[in-house]
Parts: structure tokens; C-alpha cells; sequence
């Protein structure tokens, strides 16, 4: 697959602090790219850097091949973390009004079915629920049919149900073959979407391949999950090898069979016990010693 | 690029005309403005004509008589000289000098014409010999002098504040941001938002102007086309002033002190309410610099004087080069964060 988009040898400073520090990545066409990490990590201003809204102090960034400009302008659809709409203007104004923008655009009622926007489409942007405004900044950022999507945390702040329908409307535009690249602090958001993820810490990038080649290259094990509450308060503590987080123990194994014989043995009721996998946010405390969303 | 313009000039009027609060106050401010003048301008006192007198010391019938006519001020004056000026100015219909029988009179005013049958009808039975002496001068009431001014400070508040303070008020928000996002550049962006404010504002003026002419009517005796010209340039100019402010700031605080700072000095040294002649000489510097110095002259110059557009060639020349030369900076310093 062909590379969209690569950034080399990325530096971008605030003052003293190095926010984004010699950070080097190739998004291949048409696939999800997903840069993962805790608040403060460098995910905004890196992907804010490769969408031109920032300039590095150091490095490169090349769009199909080619500086940024005004070609990358016309083809990438970009969705911020926070963005004001403008006000006393409607759903359907906006969206009128972005799309004189572009030499290339969506029609317009087919945005509006595809996004459900329909229901409020007539609404000043002022009116709508959070939900509704991450829809119609999705469907404002894909107005210009765009190559690459960028995506800067789209589901911070949605409940649950909104934040499974924006993964869904994410879907559709992946299944079109647009290339997304996306940040997020949720690592089930990442696994759910990206073919490929980056984990970033400290403004470097600390781990990078497909979510299930990242957790097979770092464990071999699996982690059986019992309630906190279910352990005898005489097998508690540092002697009983586990982790407890979010009022679960969290014993990590490579053999099940034997670990559920010690349990029986200690006369732990399993009624409540679960064998999972390791997942992102095992490898984020893995590499960094601390978790995702501290 | 027009397209982007006209989309981004569309979103703003649109904007503008929805914004209740701020659409009212727009609004307001002429009409209370026009309010103000038509108040202030508008003679209650039911003596219309007004006549100058040297008082003398014995007192002829005739004298008597005519003083006794109703409707008519009577203001006793010391000395000719200091009288003359506001004959020729209609601001006193009539000066007469009840010693040496001499009066003088505007032969271009109405007033002065109807005041003069009076004097002689009140001397038409006495032997004393009446001496008509004639001057001439246009009429120009303070009102006269101080309505182009008005209306260009009415500009100046639109303009300076319509642009500098949504632009940062974008800015502060994210619009910009997001539109940086787009193929937008910032010279299509500022176009859209000069443009407009243009026209809203220019919309704005002619009513207010209308509006004044119909309450308290003022004197206009130059081409319409040229003063529009002439608002029109003083427009883009102070657009182009508000631009400059608000191509970095991200706080409606700072922009708003900013605003303030430029626009109450242009209120009172670009010679709005007073003339500045005879103030201290950098008063007189500083205002040269003002563009509502320029607005003000050159708008004064066609409505009192009916100057053409090559008698004012100096102000048009300043505010066309200062527009250019503001708005070149204010593309050249805008962030769009």
C-alpha cells in the first residue's frame, strides 16, 4: 500500500517543554491510524502539526510526497477537539457554506441522511446536544470527499450510545476507503477502529504496529480477573501475586489450569471470575508504569 | 475564491442579522442619535426672526414701534464689526444701528428680506431716512457643520468595533481555527468580512442620513455621488484600522481596550464637535493623521461648500493610501489562532 502521508524527525516546543519530540510515522492509504496516549502525551499538537494548523520547529511532512499545501488543503477533511460553530447559523447554512469552500464536494442531503442530521438540521448550532455536534463536525469535515480524515478525539465527552454511533458512522467512512488518522485516549476506541496504532508518551512515540502485533510481541499471558471482595482478607495483600485496580484483582498467568487450582485451593468462589485477555491498556502500563486514563 | 468570499460574506450577514442584541443596538444608536439632533435642533421658541440693535439714546417713535413687533428676538449689540459675520452667516437677520439709521442686511436670506419690510414699515410715517446697507453669505448653522461629522463618528464606532471585535471574538471561539482547516486564505476571509461590514454599514448611513434629513433637514449643496464616494473610502479605511487591531488578539478584553484607546481620541481631535483651529499645533498634527480627520473635511467640504472630487483630492489620497497600507499589515500580522 501506497504512504499518504509521512512526517519525519517531528519537534514542535512550547516554551520549555518539548510537546512533540522527534516523532517519525507513515500513514498508508486507506488504512485507520490511531495515535494513542494519556492527556498531555503530544497527541493534539502532533496531529495538529501534520495537519498544517501548526508549524514544527523541526522536521518534515510530506502529502503524497509533496509539502503540505494547497492540494492537501482541498483533500483532507479535518475534525478538532473542541470546535466552536459558528453562531445563529443553521445546520444546513453550515454546511452550504463549507462545501462553497471546495472545488470537490459531497451532495449535501446525502451528508444529511448518511449523518442523521435531519432532525436538527434546521436548528442554530447553539441548540444542539454533544452527540449532534460531533456528528455534524464529522459530516462538515467529510464535505469536501476527503483522502485523509483526521480525527482528534472524536468520542471525548459522548456517553456510551453516542459514542458507539460515531464509531459506526467512522466505520462507513473507512469502508470507503478514506484514510483515517485519529488520537484517542480510549484504547477500546483504538482496537475497535485502527488497523494500526501508535503509543505515545512524553511527546515520543513508544510503541508502534497493529493492536494484536503489539500485544502478542509483549505478552504471551492472559489475566484472570476476580472480584476484590471475593479474596479472604488472609490471602489479601502483597503475598497474593495481583494487581488490584477499579475493585478487581487482576492475576496475571501463563498457565490458567494452575492458577485456578490455587484459587480452589485458597477456597476462593469463582462465580465472579473472568479470563481476558491483555489489552491496550495492559501494554500502556506495561511500557509507561502508569495507566491510560489517570 | 469569490466563492469561498461569498460564502464566508453570506455566513456573516447572516450572523449579523440574527445576532437580536447586537442587530438592536446597531440600530438604536442612529435613532438615538437622529433623536438627539432633532431634540436639540428643533426651535420651540416662537420668535423666528432675530435682530441686532444698537441701542441708542433717545428713543424715536419709529424705534419704538419697530421694537415692539411680536415674534421677533431683539438683541442688543455694542459695536458692527462683530455683528457683520453673523449676518452673512443668517445666524442674525437683521443688524441695525438705531443712531445713524444704518442696517444691514443679507440679500440671500429670507428671513433677513421679511425683517427688513418690518423696519420699514415702522419708520413709513417718520421723517427719518432709513440707510439699506446689503451684504451676502450662504447660510451654515452649527448643525449644518457638525451632521457629516456625526455621521462619519457613527461609521467610525461601526466599523472599528464591527470588525475588530467579531474577528477576535472568531479567533477566541475557534471559527478561525476551524476555517484554517480549509482551503480559506486569510485575504479571502478578510475580504468577505470588510465586505460585509461595507455594506451594512453604508445601508446604515444612508438611512441615518435620510433619517436626520427628514427630522432636522441640513444643508447639502454638493453631489450625492461624491460624498457616498467619500464615506465609502472613509469606510474601507477605518474597516481596514479595526483589521489591524484584531489580526492577533484572542481576547474581546484587550480588543476592546485597544478599541477604545483609537476611537475616543478620533472622537475629539478629528474636529467632530469643534473646530481645531486655533488649538495647540500637534492637536493639530495628530488629527492630520486621523482618517476621521479626513472623512469629516472632505464630507464637510462637499455638503457646506459643494466641493468636487478634485478639491478633495488631498483627503481621498490620504484615506485610499492609508486603507491600503492598513490592510496590507493587517494580512500580513493576521493569525488565524
Amino acid at each position: 500500500m501506497s504512504v499518504i502521508l509521512q512526517v519525519s524527525s517531528l519537534v514542535k516546543r512550547f516554551g520549555d517543554l518539548t510537546a512533540v519530540n522527534e516523532v517519525s510515522l507513515e500513514i498508508r492509504a486507506g488504512t485507520c491510524f490511531g495515535l494513542l496516549g494519556p492527556n498531555g502525551a503530544g497527541k493534539t499538537t502532533t496531529i495538529e502539526l501534520m495537519e498544517g494548523i501548526k508549524t514544527p520547529d523541526q522536521g518534515n511532512i510530506l502529502y503524497q510526497g509533496e509539502p503540505l499545501g494547497a492540494q492537501f488543503r482541498n483533500e483532507a477533511g479535518i475534525m478538532f477537539q473542541n470546535t466552536a460553530l459558528q453562531e445563529f447559523v443553521t445546520v444546513r447554512e453550515m454546511l452550504v457554506q463549507f462545501s462553497r469552500f471546495y472545488p470537490r464536494t459531497a451532495d449535501i442531503d446525502q451528508l444529511v441522511e448518511e449523518y442523521s442530521l435531519g432532525e436538527f438540521l434546521h436548528q442554530d448550532t447553539r441548540q444542539l446536544s454533544g452527540g449532534q455536534k460531533q456528528r455534524l463536525l464529522l459530516a462538515l469535515s467529510l464535505i469536501n470527499l476527503p483522502k485523509i480524515l483526521f480525527l482528534d478525539e472524536p468520542t471525548t465527552g459522548l456517553d456510551p450510545q453516542s459514542r458507539r454511533n460515531l464509531w459506526e458512522r467512522v466505520q462507513q467512512v473507512k469502508a470507503k476507503g478514506t484514510t483515517i488518522l485519529l488520537t484517542t485516549h480510549y484504547m477500546e476506541e483504538a482496537y475497535e477502529l485502527c488497523d494500526e496504532i501508535a503509543i505515545m508518551d512524553h511527546g515520543r512515540i513508544i510503541a508502534h504496529d497493529a493492536p494484536d502485533v503489539l500485544l502478542a510481541r509483549h505478552f504471551d499471558d492472559v489475566v484472570v480477573q476476580i472480584d476484590e471482595n471475593d479474596i479472604p482478607p488472609r490471602v489479601g495483600g502483597p503475598e497474593f501475586d495481583a494487581t488490584y485496580r477499579n475493585g478487581n484483582a487482576h492475576i496475571v498467568t501463563e498457565d490458567v489450569n494452575r492458577t485456578i487450582e490455587k484459587l480452589l485451593s485458597l477456597g476462593v468462589p469463582l462465580d465472579r471470575l473472568r479470563i481476558r485477555a491483555r489489552d491496550l491498556e495492559d501494554l500502556f502500563l506495561e511500557l509507561t508504569g502508569k495507566e491510560l486514563r489517570a | 475564491m469569490w466563492n469561498r468570499i461569498y460564502a464566508l460574506f453570506v455566513a456573516r450577514n447572516t450572523e449579523f442579522f440574527r445576532d437580536r442584541s447586537a442587530l438592536a443596538w446597531s440600530v438604536l444608536l442612529p435613532v438615538l442619535i437622529i433623536i438627539g439632533f432633532a431634540y436639540a435642533f428643533t426651535e420651540e421658541n416662537p420668535e423666528k426672526f432675530k435682530v441686532a440693535l444698537i441701542a441708542s439714546s433717545q428713543n424715536s417713535i419709529a424705534n419704538e414701534q419697530f421694537k415692539s413687533t411680536r415674534f421677533v428676538k431683539f438683541i442688543e449689540v455694542s459695536d458692527i464689526e462683530s455683528s457683520l459675520p453673523k449676518i452673512e452667516r443668517h445666524q442674525v437677520d437683521l443688524l441695525f444701528d438705531t443712531n445713524t439709521r444704518n442696517y444691514w442686511v443679507n440679500q440671500t436670506s429670507p428671513n433677513g428680506y421679511i425683517v427688513e419690510k418690518l423696519l420699514i414699515a415702522a419708520f413709513a410715517d417718520s421723517d427719518q431716512v432709513l440707510k439699506q446697507n446689503l451684504l451676502q453669505g450662504d447660510a451654515v448653522r452649527y448643525l449644518d457643520w457638525v451632521i457629516p461629522g456625526v455621521i462619519a463618528m457613527n461609521m467610525m464606532w461601526g466599523a472599528l468595533f464591527g470588525i475588530g471585535y467579531v474577528i477576535v471574538r472568531y479567533r477566541k471561539m475557534g471559527v478561525l481555527k476551524r476555517l484554517r482547516a480549509t482551503p480559506v486564505t486569510p485575504v479571502e476571509f478578510l475580504t468577505a468580512q470588510i465586505m460585509s461590514r461595507l455594506w451594512l454599514l453604508l445601508v446604515v448611513n444612508v438611512l441615518i442620513y435620510i433619517g436626520m434629513d427628514y427630522f432636522v433637514g441640513f444643508r447639502m449643496i454638493g453631489s450625492y455621488l461624491d460624498l457616498f464616494i467619500v464615506f465609502t473610502l472613509g469606510c474601507i479605511c477605518l474597516i481596514c484600522c479595526g483589521l489591524v487591531i484584531a489580526a492577533r488578539i484572542s481576547s474581546e478584553e484587550v480588543a476592546n481596550g485597544l478599541l477604545n484607546l483609537i476611537s475616543w481620541p478620533m472622537m475629539f481631535l478629528s474636529g467632530i464637535w469643534f473646530s481645531l483651529e486655533g488649538a495647540h499645533p500637534w492637536m493639530q498634527k495628530i488629527a492630520l493623521i486621523l482618517p476621521l480627520t479626513h472623512v469629516t473635511d472632505a464630507a464637510r467640504e462637499i455638503m457646506i461648500d459643494g466641493a468636487g472630487l478634485m478639491q478633495i483630492a488631498d483627503h481621498l489620497l490620504v484615506l485610499g493610501l492609508s486603507s491600503v497600507v492598513l490592510l496590507a499589515i493587517g494580512a500580513r500580522i493576521f493569525r488565524w489562532e
